[in-house]
């Protein structure tokens, strides 16, 4: 048995039973004490100044997704424009991170975006569920960088990766990650899909390995989403990666985060678990959609000393 | 790890909440009493070394009302009541605790500076719900396989560790079974006793079913030795608990002790690791050490020995220590100037016999008893903090190469309180543990406590069993 920081050995993806061997030679996971772990960190009181730089951060942090059927041009410049001035009356508002669409509109969330500074990010290989030919996943990531999208967020084959086919994971993202170019790779590994804390450690180095640039969580179309301890594993796997390679990987838990403190307890994992490496817009991002609305209305709060109906933020 | 961006403000837990008097009698007869013979003593705030209150050493003559009281309350009143109604008074003092736990975790954390995360997370919820626990037995004592008849009046005697929680392990079973008692809490933490006694008034629970006496040393001294008692509890340390054994001896009184601990936490290299470290630190940091089944030695398999430590180290590093009120301190005070000492006394040992000390690099506030999270390495079986009890936030570690190895060198203390096996491998935790000569063996967790689990040591760990149905026996006959 040996821990993570020994040595990734140079033919680990040589074959499927080379991978097998080394995702399963990492350390367990013991569920009860994971979820403790995280439990624990959810108390943490974040008040007064430590709020305020922990919603500006959150926001800075935010892709802010609409990854719907009924998605129509108007509905992504809405978002562009919030995107780039969350708050119309300050100023001093941050702008959230990225805007993240289908591949389809990502033509149009570039224009809006311009050169605000706000990236477009595309999920893409036939999201959420993963499930076509890899030639047409490839063509969907190819389609959505041709577009302009600055970032990827993929799929992992979840059906491949629970019947053992790792290999046929790690070269599908190899494969996506080359059609990427330059345009950053988020691979969501849809945990909660994976159903075990182990899996979710396999699958994060899985993705790592292959050449992401960023490890998320989840679509957001299933339950559960992102959740506190599946990040804190997440977490810990990034930093044993940067440790073992030298190479820094992002996080990104996405769906069913919705409140300021939701928000607060991802932060205090990070702050806790990896520090300030990993604490900017570079390299965690919180992948949601009502979470901005929150952030805003407590910012508010912070600044007036009193809550502002929900008439007082846009919807968008 | 946790860096500079991100810097927690401030976060103290009110303490308007708690409202402390300038001094206090004794208990007896369910009414605050002036001392026959008692002298006064001050109670501090550990974390700032302010004088919380003044409360009162009962003298000879103190424990000899507060013991006939207890005695009057049995005969006449207590062991006479039907289970059933015995469990009624528990269950309202299981409620009132609970309606008052913020308040009793702030007091709790003010009198032993302990983070109020703790007082506030664990003992609290601990102490309602052995009551709970306890008030459910009392209808159903025929069916504990101990019989189901009191014993008399019980002297307990508890630690400055966890005032309420203790002062709950030894209350509820011994009134759930129709005993009497006088408690003696620590000298350094009596304000919570004193709170309870409030409770016991508020519950309207019979006179002198409860007696509290504070005191020190002698106070407890004349309880153990009272005639008049048929019954001694004592929670503290190995040589107290030695005294009171020969003091004990050749009466007709019934004991149970539970002592010290030095308990091996033992990793093996298919542990889950994270997770295991997080079992190292609550282990041993958990309420700053003062644990007597903290996992005060550290068994890490040579294999992967480095690597656990140099992750424990990153992780030390991300406590938090300071003001026992702030909701994000981790690690709080330490309980008293004398705790402290000894402590500092052992580590400078610990150094001396040429293990190497390495400590988590942390602010210390000026005022008070603080000692930062410290861990030793390169210490062997001969090193005098790989045996001696610190009660403290130090870490020894050892390693060792194959499961006897572990097994031989977690056994090989004259403690044996607890225990904790890490491992992915379930075969391998039960066959450890079936040969771990210790009253707990926690598997992949450490410092979980329930009222329905019974604790109790083997060897100079102590004799007798706290909690679950085991803990009814050293109450009934």
């Amino acid at each position: 048995m040996t821990l993570t920081t020994s040595a990734i050995p140079t033919d680990v993806a040589s074959s499927d039973s080379a991978l097998r061997r080394f995702l399963h030679g990492l350390p367990g996971v013991d569920q009860v004490g994971a979820e403790a772990r995280a439990a624990a960190l959810a108390t943490r009181s974040i008040k007064t100044d430590a709020k305020r730089w922990a919603i500006d951060t959150a926001i800075s942090m935010i892709d802010l997704t609409t990854l719907e059927g009924q998605d129509t041009e108007g509905k992504v410049r809405a978002l562009c424009a919030k995107g780039i001035r969350p708050d119309p009356t300050d100023a001093s508002c941050p702008k959230v991170a990225a805007i993240c669409v289908y591949p389809d509109l990502v033509a149009i969330a570039k224009e809006h975006l311009g050169d605000s500074g706000v990236k477009v990010a595309s999920v893409a290989t036939n999201f959420p569920s993963g499930r076509a030919a890899l030639p047409v996943k490839l063509a969907d990531v190819r389609d959505a960088v041709a577009s302009g999208a600055d970032e990827i967020d993929m799929v992992i084959d979840r059906g491949a990766f629970l019947s053992g086919r790792y290999l046929e994971v790690y070269d599908e993202i190899v494969q996506v990650k080359a059609a990427c170019d330059t345009a950053h790779l988020k691979v969501i590994l849809e945990t909660g899909e994976l159903a075990t804390y182990d899996n979710v450690r396999r699958a994060s180095w899985l993705a790592m390995l292959a050449g992401g640039d960023f490890i998320k969580t989840s679509t957001g179309k299933v339950s559960p989403a992102a959740t506190l301890p599946v990040t804190l594993v997440m977490l810990e796997a990034v930093r044993d990666f940067r440790e073992t390679t030298g190479k820094q990987i992002g996080v990104k838990p996405a769906g069913g985060i919705r409140t300021t403190k939701d928000a607060m307890r991802y932060l205090v994992l990070v702050n806790e678990t990896v520090g300030d490496d990993w604490l900017t817009p570079d390299w965690f991002r919180l992948g949601a959609s009502s979470l901005l609305n929150d952030l805003l209305l407590q910012r508010h709060k912070l600044s007036t000393g009193h809550y502002d109906g929900p008439d007082y933020v846009t919807i968008d | 790890m946790a860096g500079k961006l991100f810097d927690y403000a401030p976060a103290p837990e009110s303490r308007a909440i708690v409202n402390i008097a300038s001094s206090y009698g004794l208990f007896i007869n369910g009414e605050f009493v002036e001392p026959i013979d008692g002298e006064p003593f001050k109670t501090v705030n550990p974390a700032s070394e302010e004088v919380l209150a003044e409360v009162t050493a009962a003298g000879l003559q103190d424990v000899e009302r507060a013991v006939a009281a207890a005695r009057a309350a049995y005969t006449n009143t207590w062991s006479r009541m039907p289970g059933r109604e015995r469990a009624k008074y528990l269950f309202r003092i299981a409620r009132i605790i609970q309606e008052r736990a913020r308040e009793l975790a702030v007091l709790e954390s003010l009198d032993n500076g302990k983070p109020i995360k703790e007082s506030r997370d664990v003992d609290l919820p601990l102490v309602a719900a052995h009551f709970f626990y306890y008030a459910g037995w009392a209808d159903k004592l025929k069916y504990s396989g101990f019989g189901d008849q009191p014993i008399g009046v019980a002297g307990q005697v508890i630690p400055w560790n966890f005032p309420l929680l203790m002062l709950s392990w030894k209350i509820a079973p011994a009134l759930a079974c129709g005993n009497t008692v006088v408690l003696k809490p620590a000298e350094t933490t009596p304000l919570t006793a004193l709170a309870f006694a409030e409770i016991c008034q508020q519950a309207d629970l019979p006179p002198g079913v409860v007696n509290i006496v504070t005191g020190a040393g002698e106070t407890g001294k004349a309880l153990v030795e009272h005639a008049d008692v048929d019954k001694i509890a004592f929670t503290g340390s190995t040589e107290v608990g030695k005294a009171i054994a020969k003091a004990v001896a050749g009466t007709k009184k019934r004991l149970t002790l539970e002592l010290g601990g030095k308990a091996a936490n033992i990793v093996f290299d298919d542990a889950p690791i994270d997770q295991a470290i997080e079992g190292i630190v609550s282990g041993i940091f958990f309420n700053q050490g003062h644990v007597c089944c903290a996992g005060s030695r550290l068994l890490v398999q040579e294999s992967i020995a480095d690597e656990v430590l140099e992750r424990l180290r990153r992780r030390m590093s991300t406590l938090r220590l300071g003001d026992p009120l702030d909701k994000n301190t981790d690690v709080g005070a330490i309980n008293s100037a004398a705790q402290l000492q000894k402590i500092r006394e052992l580590s400078q040992i610990g150094e001396e016999e040429g293990a190497q000390r390495w400590s988590a690099s942390c602010e210390i506030p000026e005022r008070g008893y603080w000692f930062p999270p410290t861990v030793f390495t390169g210490v062997t079986q001969a090193h005098r903090i790989a045996r001696e009890e610190i009660f403290g936030p130090v870490l020894s570690v050892l390693t060792f190469r194959t499961p006897d190895e572990a097994v031989e060198k977690a056994n090989n203390t004259p403690y044996g309180l607890s225990a904790g096996v890490w491992t992915d491998k379930g075969s391998r935790i039960l066959s450890i543990a079936n040969r771990l000569r210790a009253g707990v063996v926690w598997a992949n967790t450490f410092n979980k406590f329930d009222p329905t689990s019974p604790f109790g040591g083997y060897k100079e760990s102590g004799f007798g069993r706290e909690g679950g149905r085991h803990g009814l026996e050293a109450y009934l006959r």
